[in-house]
Formats: structure tokens, C-alpha cells, sequence
């Protein structure tokens, strides 16, 4: 397992797009579980519906938690998404 | 003839009959099922099909609005397939032994309360996405689909309310409007709407649907938000010609939008909008302003009972910026006093205000107000393409003391480590004889001029311009007006510094060529007068 923290940085927070694009992208790696922790509470990030109940905001922390096959890449590419601030 | 009033998402005229928009009957209903394996395979079947209609949408979507608006069908999809939506239904399904179609319902029912309990604007809005995406699945469960009474003939679409996935679905060739009793401005029903451009009015409410009928007459003024059922020959006249208008307008504005503000010797010139609200920018960016030349900042002091505060002032202008993505905002500092009162400043009764406490002066005499303000413009400077304009200038000494404040609210800012853009323009209002008379000492302290025409009017040739009795006096086209402008702009390139002009002769299009041939570099105008200065500005010929 394996963990990283990252800051929300595009404006509108984890709204539908963006929650939408990471439940995609960690859908595509079916063996790795990823779970991100952010306002006290733990998301299955494979859900864009549970991604938005957090109300992840522009600025929030959020953890990222990955487990299973290739979790290093995993969390390394879904990092990377938050860091772009899903390209807007 | 009956009026009804919601709210306008898109600014147009529509004049035709109404269609109701009518829904599957909302209730769904719970039934007893033996066969829970069926149930569940009856909900994937649906599922499927909803998720392949979805895929057809989603490419209507793409021609019609564009990938940014269709994506969201594409969300849809991907919320359909979101394992805590489905579980749950097939846990309904299981535990209860109930139908397929009460399961969507109750899970779709939990899922939109979830949203809407939400502290989040935004987020509340999502309610209406869980709904939609789930009464597809109940229509493709019961074998029903909503329909419109629709023949052919274009109509205005009413309805409860408009599914984002329903407002796509409508053949844009038979809709003239769409009104709504119910729904959000944020909405994203509300945001497809216009970028169909087709008008639309949201919230009218209830009682407007029990009146009316398909096949009313009615029209829609999607710029006021009105909507006149059965209207009079009066009513029917007055806006058509407003549709009639509207559409030259828009059809010049299609000829002109995108098109560079250049004469037909290669001179270019800056065109540029005044807006005095952060509401307009929409217009803004729909007349094609190539940056906002004069935002009147007094709308932040004039709306609110007491001083509005940094946050608040910050939060605004960080707005302004970040819509105009970049191109050039030029943001005058407050401008009361005179002809603009604010109770909480407690100014006194002046006998000749135009000649009193105002603007600049108020500002240099409470310097807590102009910090408070240049605080939070330097901290929204980083969000985009900010200039600072101060109004009302006389004098070498108070453009001194003003460039002081500025330099300690900055140090200020360094100092607390709080992240501001090192490139912010600083000018000047010309709006004072004596300040276009300096005006070769005050080019070398700032970077920019821009001529206030009114006021520079009313104080060279002494006429108070509120006062209608003298109107025969006051010559806009005035020589010596013209000749303290050009002499400001000959001392402003002197010092490689640039002039715009923005008051209201910068619109007046019989004086755009005389700008031209001073060098006037900018003229901002408002935004529904860009394209009409920009076809001007095309048809001048400086080489002959």
C-alpha cells in the first residue's frame, strides 16, 4: 500500500467533471484499490458519486491511498491528475 | 392577454405557440416480485439501454454545444455505471423483493437528497443529474419515454422543469424557446440553453403551467425574462421589433466577431468595454471586447449598507479577472462623491459637489478606504491581466502620494508573503483641463492615460452637466475638448506611454477617425457598442 498527499487546485473543486475523469482513470486499473481521504472522510475513488459526497474543495488536502497491482504507477498517475488540476 | 416573469438564462425574442412538455407520470409504483434474478437482469437490460442512449446524446451534444457541454452526458453515463448507485438498487431489489423501477426510484431519491444536503451550491445542483439519470432508466424499464406534442412546427417548449439530457434531446429545429416553472441558473440545463442560443426563461412557476395550454400564442423576451400568453396587438408590435432588432444586431455580430479592430491602411486600435458590475461581463465576452478599459469599482461600495471589505472587494475583482482569461482589465478605484453618494461615508451636503470630496480626494484624505481597496487588487492582480486606474487627478503631488501607497500596500503584501503579479499598469483618468495640461510631467510617472470625455467636458467648459436647462451650451465636439486630448496624447507617446479614451464620445463613431489620426491607442466603450465602433473602425481610410 501505498500513500500520497496532494492539494486540490482546480477552482470548482472535485465537481463532475473531474470526479468523473478520475473514477475512469482508476476504473482502467481494476486490481488496485484506491481510496482518498480528504474532509475526515474515505472515498472510493472508482465512483464518481462517492467522489463528489466528500465535497472535495479548491485548496482541500486530500489523500491519496492505493493498494494492489502496480499501486506505485497508479498513485503516481492519479497524483499527477490532481497536480494539472484535471486540465482546466 | 396574461404576463408571467422567471428568470432569463438567454436573451432573445421568441413569438409562437406553446407545447407542454409532458413527463411519465412521476409516481412510480411498488410492486411485489418473486423472481428477483429477472428484476435484477430487467434493471441491467435497462441500464444498458440507457447508457447506449446516453452514447447517442452525447454526440448530438458534441455538434450541437460543443465537447466542454457534451462531456457531461459522458458523466452520466459513467454515474449509471457507479458500483455504490448500483448496489444499492440491487440491494432494494433483493432484500425487498420489489420491482426494478421502485428500487431506481428510492436509490435515486437517496442519492439527490445526498446532493442536496450538501453545503455547496453546486453540489445541491447535482440532485437534479442523480433524477435524471434515473427516471431514464424507469422509462426504459416501463417502456415509456417523455414526449413533446410537437408536429413539426416550431414551438415554445414549457415544462416542470427541463432534464439536462431532455433540453439535448429536443430537436433545436422545432424549439423556440423553452420555459420553465421550476430549475437553477446553475443548472446545467440552464448552460446548454445558451450555448444553443435559444432563449430561455427558468422559474416562472406553478402557476403558469395551470394556464396555459399547448397551442397558446405567446412570446417569450428572454432578455427580461417576461412571458406574455395571448398577448395584445400592442404587446405583439413592440416585440417584434425588439426580435426584429435583436436579430440584426446578432447577424452583425456574427459578420464582425473575431474580426481585428484595423482600418484599411493597417492602422489597429484597441476596442475595449465599460462595465460597471461583475454581472456584466457575459456581455462582455458576447460583443467581443478585446478587454475591459474602464470597471467602475463604486458598484462594490454603492450595494453594500457598510465599507465592503478586503475579502469581499478581492473575491469580485479575482471574478473579473479570471473571466477575462488574461486579456486586460483596467480597474478604476472608487469613484463617489459628486453624483454618487454612499450614506455610510457620511459626506456632507456640498454646494457645488461636482467641485468637491470626490473620488481621489476622499481617497487620499481616508487612506484606510484606498488601502483596503489597492490590497485587494494587487492580491486579485494574480489571477489575471490587471491595470489600476485612479480618477479625478489635478496635481504632480497627489499622483506622488498615490505611487506611495502603492508601493507600501505592495511591500506590505511581500512582506506577509502573499502572491501578487509585479506587472500591474498604473494610470490616470484625464478627466481635469489641469491634468491634460501636465500631462508631459504626468506621462513619466504612470503607464497608462485614459480620457474620462464627461467630466473633462463639463470641467473645461464650465458646464454642469445635470443640468438640463444649459443642455444648448454643452459642445461634446468642443475644439478645446479636443485639443487637451490631443495634447495629452501627444505628451503621453512622448514618454512611450499609451492613451485610451472612455468616456461616452469614445462610442461617438462621427469622431473615431479624428482619435485615429491623434494616436489614440485604445477606446472603451460600452459592450454593446464594440462591433458598432469596430465596423467603423474597419471602413477608415488614414492614408487618404
Amino acid at each position: 500500500m501505498v500513500s500520497k498527499k496532494v492539494t486540490v487546485v482546480n477552482e470548482q473543486g472535485m465537481h463532475m467533471r473531474p470526479a468523473g475523469e478520475l473514477a475512469k482513470a482508476v476504473k482502467a486499473h481494476p486490481d488496485c484499490e484506491v481510496i482518498l481521504n480528504a474532509n475526515g472522510k474515505s472515498v472510493k475513488a472508482k465512483a464518481p458519486m462517492q467522489i463528489m459526497s466528500a465535497c472535495i474543495k479548491c485548496g482541500n488536502e486530500v489523500e491519496i491511498v492505493c493498494d494492489g497491482a502496480d499501486e506505485q504507477a497508479v498513485l503516481d498517475e492519479i497524483a499527477a491528475m490532481f497536480e494539472s488540476g484535471f486540465g482546466e | 392577454m396574461e404576463k408571467f416573469i422567471g428568470k432569463s438564462v438567454y436573451g432573445a425574442v421568441a413569438i409562437g405557440k406553446i407545447s407542454v412538455f409532458k413527463k411519465r407520470d412521476a409516481d412510480v409504483k411498488r410492486v411485489h416480485i418473486d423472481d428477483i434474478d429477472a428484476e435484477k437482469r430487467r434493471f441491467e437490460e435497462a441500464k444498458a439501454a440507457s447508457i447506449e442512449q446516453l452514447g447517442e446524446i452525447y454526440e448530438k451534444a458534441l455538434k450541437e454545444v460543443g465537447e466542454a457541454n457534451a462531456a457531461i452526458f459522458e458523466i452520466h453515463q459513467m454515474m449509471l455505471d457507479d458500483d455504490d448507485y448500483n448496489d444499492s438498487i440491487n440491494n432494494i431489489i433483493e432484500s425487498q423483493s420489489v420491482n426494478a423501477e421502485y428500487a431506481v426510484a428510492v436509490t435515486a431519491d437517496n442519492f439527490a437528497e445526498m446532493f442536496s444536503n450538501m453545503d455547496d451550491a453546486y453540489m445541491k445542483a447535482r440532485a437534479a443529474d442523480v433524477r435524471d439519470i434515473s427516471n431514464r432508466i424507469i422509462d426504459n424499464l416501463s417502456g415509456e419515454g417523455a414526449k413533446t406534442g410537437s408536429s413539426g412546427e416550431k414551438v415554445i417548449i414549457c415544462a416542470y422543469d427541463l432534464a439536462p439530457s431532455e433540453t439535448v434531446s429536443l430537436d433545436k429545429e422545432t424549439v423556440l424557446a423553452f420555459v420553465t416553472a421550476h430549475g437553477s441558473s446553475n443548472s446545467h440545463t440552464a448552460i446548454l440553453a445558451r450555448n444553443m442560443n435559444i432563449p430561455a426563461v427558468i422559474g416562472v412557476g406553478d402557476e403558469f403551467l395551470a394556464k396555459i395550454k399547448d397551442g397558446d400564442e405567446a412570446i417569450v423576451d428572454g432578455f427580461t425574462g417576461e412571458i406574455f400568453v395571448d398577448p395584445d396587438e400592442e404587446t405583439r408590435a413592440r416585440l417584434s421589433k425588439k426580435q426584429a432588432e435583436d436579430e440584426a444586431k446578432k447577424s452583425l455580430l456574427q459578420q464582425l466577431k473575431g474580426k481585428e479592430n484595423v482600418t484599411l491602411d493597417g492602422r489597429k486600435i484597441n476596442i475595449y468595454a465599460n462595465i460597471g458590475s461583475v454581472d456584466n461581463i457575459g456581455a462582455v465576452l458576447l460583443n467581443d471586447a478585446g478587454g475591459i478599459g474602464l470597471f467602475r469599482s463604486e458598484f462594490l461600495y454603492l450595494e453594500s449598507s457598510d465599507y465592503p471589505t478586503e475579502e469581499e472587494q478581492f473575491a469580485a475583482y479575482k471574478k473579473v479577472l479570471e473571466s477575462m482569461a488574461g486579456k486586460k482589465v483596467i480597474i478604476r478605484t472608487l469613484d463617489i462623491g459628486a453624483d454618487k453618494q454612499v450614506d455610510y461615508f457620511n459626506l456632507k451636503k456640498e454646494e457645488n459637489p461636482a467641485l468637491g470630496y470626490r473620488a481621489i480626494r476622499i481617497c487620499l484624505t481616508r487612506p484606510e478606504i484606498f488601502k483596503t481597496q489597492l490590497r485587494a487588487l494587487y492580491r486579485a492582480s494574480f489571477y489575471g491581466n490587471l491595470g489600476i486606474m485612479f480618477p479625478m487627478i489635478t496635481s504632480v503631488s497627489e499622483l506622488t502620494k498615490i505611487l506611495d501607497i502603492c508601493n507600501e500596500v505592495k511591500a506590505e503584501l511581500k512582506e506577509q508573503g502573499v502572491e501578487f503579479s509585479e506587472n500591474v499598469e498604473l494610470g490616470i483618468m484625464i478627466e481635469t483641463p489641469a491634468a491634460a495640461i501636465i500631462s508631459d510631467k504626468l506621462a513619466q510617472m504612470v503607464d497608462f492615460f485614459s480620457v474620462g470625455t464627461n467630466d473633462l467636458t463639463q470641467y473645461t467648459l464650465a458646464c454642469d452637466r445635470q443640468n438640463p436647462d444649459i443642455e444648448q451650451f454643452v459642445d461634446t465636439h468642443h475644439e478645446a475638448v479636443l485639443e487637451l486630448i490631443r495634447m495629452s496624447a501627444d505628451n503621453a507617446h512622448k514618454h512611450g506611454k499609451w492613451i485610451g479614451i472612455c468616456g461616452e464620445l469614445a462610442a461617438d463613431t462621427s469622431l473615431t477617425e479624428t482619435f485615429l489620426r491623434m494616436g489614440i491607442d485604445e477606446l472603451s466603450v460600452s459592450p454593446t457598442f464594440v462591433l458598432k465602433v469596430r465596423d467603423t473602425v474597419r471602413n477608415i481610410d488614414l492614408s487618404k
